[in-house]
C-alpha cells in the first residue's frame, strides 16, 4: 500500500530540474515508439538534432519557427494566467494573416514605411477580434470558451481556404490555390541571408513588455488573483467580465502578430499550411514553460527544434507526426513532474490490524 | 419527389450522428463521474486509426472494432491517471490528450492513406422494420452500429437513472465526500468510467474510418470530438438528448454535403464551416437557457479528489 501527501513546497532542485525530467522522459517513451516501428532510436535522434541545431542553416530554421510559437504562447500565456482557456491561437493567427494580406493586396503600391506598421495593426486587430468572438459570450453570459475558441479555428481556416480559392487566387497561379504575391514594401526584412525575420524582434519585445506587465502591474496581479481565486477577485471589486475581454483581446492579438509576420516574412502571399499547428503546439510551449515569458522564448527554440528535426527525418521514413507525438508525451510527462514536486508518495506494508 | 430528398436526409443525417452520439455518450457517463475528458477528439482519431489498421491486417471489421475500443479506452487511462492518481488539472490534461491522440493516429496511420478497406461492410436492411414507409429507409436500413447506438442510448439512461451502480456513478459525480461516506469507492468509479468514456470515443472514431468514410485519412474526426463535447452540454448530461442532439449535428453536416452536390452559388468552404458555426450558436443559445432554467453540470466536475 501507499499514501500520497502533500509537501510543503517542491524543492528549488527539483524546480529547475523538473522540465528536464519531463523532456528526458518524453524523449525515452519516443524512443520505445520508434523502436517498436521499426528505427533506431539514436540514429533518429542524432538526424534530428543534427537537422534542428547542428548548423547555421538548421539553426536558423529553428529559430524561424520559434518566432510564431514563441507569439501564440505569450498569448496563451494572458489568457490562462486568468485561468481562461484560449485555445483559438490558430484560429486568431489565420484571422491575423488574412487581415495582414488583405491590405497587402489591396495596395501593391504603398511604401514599406506605410505598409508594414498597417499590416502589424491589421494582423493584430484582426486576431484580437477573432479572439472576442469567443470573449464577448464568455463574459457576458459564462459560454464555454474552449469550445469556441476551438470552433473559430476550423471556420478561420475555412476562410482562408475559400479566400486562396475564390476571390484572392491568383490568375497566374495555374490554378493552384494561392494569392498572387505580396510586393517588395509588403514583406517584412530578414536579417542577412537567412529566413529569420524581424518577427524576432516583435517576439523579443513582446516576452519583455509581457514581463513586466504580469510582474509589476496591477493589471498583471489581477489576472492571477482571477485566475486562482475568481470568488476573492469579485469581493475585491475586480471587474471579470472585463479582464475577460481585455485578456482574450490581448492574447488573440499577439496570435494575430504571429499570423502577420508569416504571411509577410515567410511565404510573402496567403496559401494553404500557413500553420503547422502552431496554435495548437503553443498551448504545450505555454504550460511547459509555466507561463512565463522567458520560459516560452526557451520552450519556443526547442519546440521549433523538435519542428525542423521531424522535417530533418521524414527522409528516413519517420512520419513528421512522430514531433507532435512527442509534443502531447512531453506535456503528460511534465504534468506527472509537477505532481511529484508537490507530493510525495510513501509506500508502506499493509496497515496493522488494530487489534 | 421531396419526400424521397427527405428521407434521405434523415438517414444520412443518422449516419453523420452516430459517431458524435458514441462519443458524447461515453463523455457523458465520463463527466457524470466528475471527470471531465477534453480528449475525446484524440481518443475518437486513436479509434479510427487503430480500427482501420486492425481491420487491414485481419480483414476483419470486428475485431478493427475492439481494437478501436481498446485504443481509445488506453488513452482515456492515461487521463484518468493523470485526473484522479496525479490529480493534476483535468483541462490541461484533456488538452494534452487530444493532442497526443492527434499526432500518435498520425504517425501510426502514416501508411493507411489511399489504403483501402479489405471488406466494407455494408448496410444491414432489419427484417420488417427497414419496409416501414418513411421511417424504414431513413432509420431501418443502416449500418449495425448504427443500431448499436439505438439499443445503448435507453440503456445508458436506464443504467443511470435506474439503477444501483447508476445512483453511485451519479452520487460520485455530485458529491464525492458523500458517496465516500457511503461506502463507495470514488476513485475506483471515476477510473471506470473514464475509461468506458474512452472507449466509446474509439468506437464512434471506428464507425467513421470504418463505415462512414470508409478510408483513413489525417484529422478525419475534424473536431467532432469537441463537437461531441458540445453535445453533453446541450444534452444536460442525458444520453436521450444527446440522441437528439447527435442527429440534429447529423444533419446540419448532411445538409452541407446534400447542397453542395446540389450546386449552389455558395462557397463549399462556407458550407463546411456550418457544424462549426452551428456548435458555437446553439452553445451561446443553451448557455442563455440554462441559466434561467438553473441547470448545469454534475456539482463536483473537473475537480479533483483528495480524502479529507
Amino acid at each position: 500500500m501507499f499514501v500520497i501527501e502533500r509537501r510543503s513546497a517542491p524543492s528549488n532542485l527539483y524546480r529547475i530540474l523538473s522540465p528536464v525530467l519531463a523532456v528526458l522522459s518524453a524523449l525515452v517513451f519516443g524512443a520505445i515508439f520508434l523502436k517498436l516501428s521499426g528505427f533506431e532510436p539514436l540514429a533518429v535522434y542524432g538526424s534530428m538534432w543534427r537537422g534542428a541545431f547542428g548548423d547555421a542553416y538548421g539553426l536558423s530554421e529553428t529559430l524561424v519557427k520559434a518566432i510564431p510559437l514563441a507569439l501564440c504562447a505569450m498569448g496563451i500565456t494572458v489568457a490562462f494566467r486568468m485561468s481562461l482557456w484560449n485555445i483559438g491561437a490558430e484560429g486568431q493567427l489565420y484571422a491575423g494573416a488574412m487581415a495582414a494580406a488583405w491590405l497587402a493586396l489591396t495596395f501593391p503600391d504603398a511604401p514599406a514605411l506605410a505598409l508594414l506598421p498597417a499590416m502589424v495593426a491589421a494582423g493584430m486587430t484582426a486576431g484580437a477580434l477573432w479572439a472576442l468572438i469567443a470573449a464577448i459570450p464568455r463574459a457576458w453570459l459564462g459560454a464555454n470558451e474552449i469550445l469556441t475558441t476551438l470552433m473559430l479555428n476550423y471556420i478561420a481556416i475555412f476562410w482562408s481556404e475559400h479566400l486562396i480559392h475564390g476571390p484572392w487566387k491568383d490568375p497566374a497561379s495555374f490554378n493552384f490555390p494561392l494569392s498572387p504575391a505580396f510586393s517588395e514594401a509588403a514583406r517584412l526584412p530578414a536579417f542577412g541571408d537567412t529566413r529569420i525575420h524581424a518577427g524576432l524582434i516583435f517576439a523579443l519585445a513582446a516576452a519583455a513588455v509581457l514581463t513586466i506587465l504580469l510582474r509589476k502591474t496591477k493589471w498583471g496581479y489581477e489576472l492571477r488573483l482571477i485566475g486562482s481565486s475568481p470568488v476573492v477577485a469579485d469581493y475585491a471589486g475586480i471587474s471579470i467580465p472585463r479582464h475577460i475581454l481585455i485578456a482574450m483581446a490581448a492574447s488573440g492579438a499577439l496570435a494575430g502578430l504571429a499570423g502577420m509576420a508569416e504571411v509577410s516574412a515567410i511565404t510573402g502571399r496567403l496559401q494553404y499550411g500557413l500553420s503547422p499547428g502552431y496554435g495548437y503546439s503553443a498551448i504545450i510551449v505555454a504550460w511547459l514553460a509555466k507561463l512565463s515569458p522567458a520560459g516560452i522564448l526557451a520552450m519556443s527554440v526547442l519546440f521549433g527544434g523538435l519542428l525542423v528535426g521531424g522535417y530533418a527525418v521524414q527522409f528516413i521514413g519517420v512520419p513528421a507526426a512522430a514531433v507532435n507525438m512527442l509534443q502531447g508525451a512531453m506535456l503528460f510527462f511534465w504534468l506527472a513532474a509537477d505532481f511529484f514536486g508537490s507530493y510525495r508518495v510513501i509506500f508502506r506494508g499493509r496497515p496493522q490490524e488494530v487489534r | 419527389m421531396e419526400m424521397d430528398a427527405l428521407i434521405a436526409l434523415s438517414a444520412a443525417a443518422v449516419s453523420a450522428g452516430t459517431p458524435l452520439l458514441y462519443a458524447a455518450l461515453g463523455e457523458i457517463l465520463c463527466e457524470r463521474s466528475g471527470v471531465l475528458n477534453l480528449g475525446v477528439e484524440g481518443m475518437m482519431l486513436a479509434g479510427a486509426v487503430c480500427g482501420f489498421l486492425v481491420t487491414v491486417a485481419t480483414k476483419s471489421p470486428a475485431a478493427g472494432i475492439v481494437a478501436a475500443m481498446l485504443a481509445g479506452g488506453a488513452l482515456a487511462a492515461i487521463h484518468a491517471f493523470m485526473a484522479i492518481t496525479l490529480r493534476v488539472n483535468q483541462i490541461i490534461s484533456g488538452l494534452a490528450l487530444a493532442l497526443f491522440g492527434a499526432g500518435l493516429s498520425s504517425y501510426l496511420g502514416k501508411h493507411l492513406i489511399g489504403v483501402p478497406l479489405p471488406v466494407s461492410p455494408v448496410p444491414v436492411w432489419l427484417p420488417g422494420l427497414s419496409e416501414i414507409p418513411v421511417i424504414g429507409p431513413a432509420f431501418f436500413r443502416q449500418d449495425l452500429l448504427v443500431y448499436g447506438s439505438y439499443i445503448l442510448v435507453p440503456l445508458a439512461w436506464f443504467w443511470i437513472h435506474r439503477t444501483r451502480p447508476g445512483l453511485h456513478l451519479r452520487a460520485v459525480g455530485e458529491s464525492p465526500d458523500t458517496a465516500d461516506a457511503m461506502g463507495v469507492n470514488v476513485c475506483r468509479i471515476r477510473y471506470a468510467y473514464i475509461v468506458i468514456g474512452g472507449m466509446l470515443a474509439g468506437l464512434g472514431g471506428a464507425y467513421l474510418s470504418l463505415f462512414y468514410a470508409p478510408c483513413w485519412i489525417e484529422n478525419m474526426t475534424a473536431g467532432r470530438g469537441w463537437i461531441a463535447l458540445a453535445l453533453v452540454i446541450f444534452a444536460v448530461w442525458n444520453p436521450l438528448r444527446a440522441l437528439a442532439g447527435a442527429w440534429l449535428f447529423g444533419g446540419i453536416e448532411a445538409l452541407g454535403f446534400r447542397i453542395q452536390i446540389l450546386g449552389a452559388a455558395i462557397s463549399p468552404f462556407f458550407l463546411k464551416m456550418l457544424p462549426y458555426l452551428f456548435t458555437i450558436v446553439v452553445l451561446i443559445l443553451f448557455t442563455v437557457y440554462s441559466r434561467r432554467k438553473r441547470i448545469g453540470a454534475p456539482a463536483a466536475l473537473g475537480l479533483p479528489y483528495e480524502r479529507e
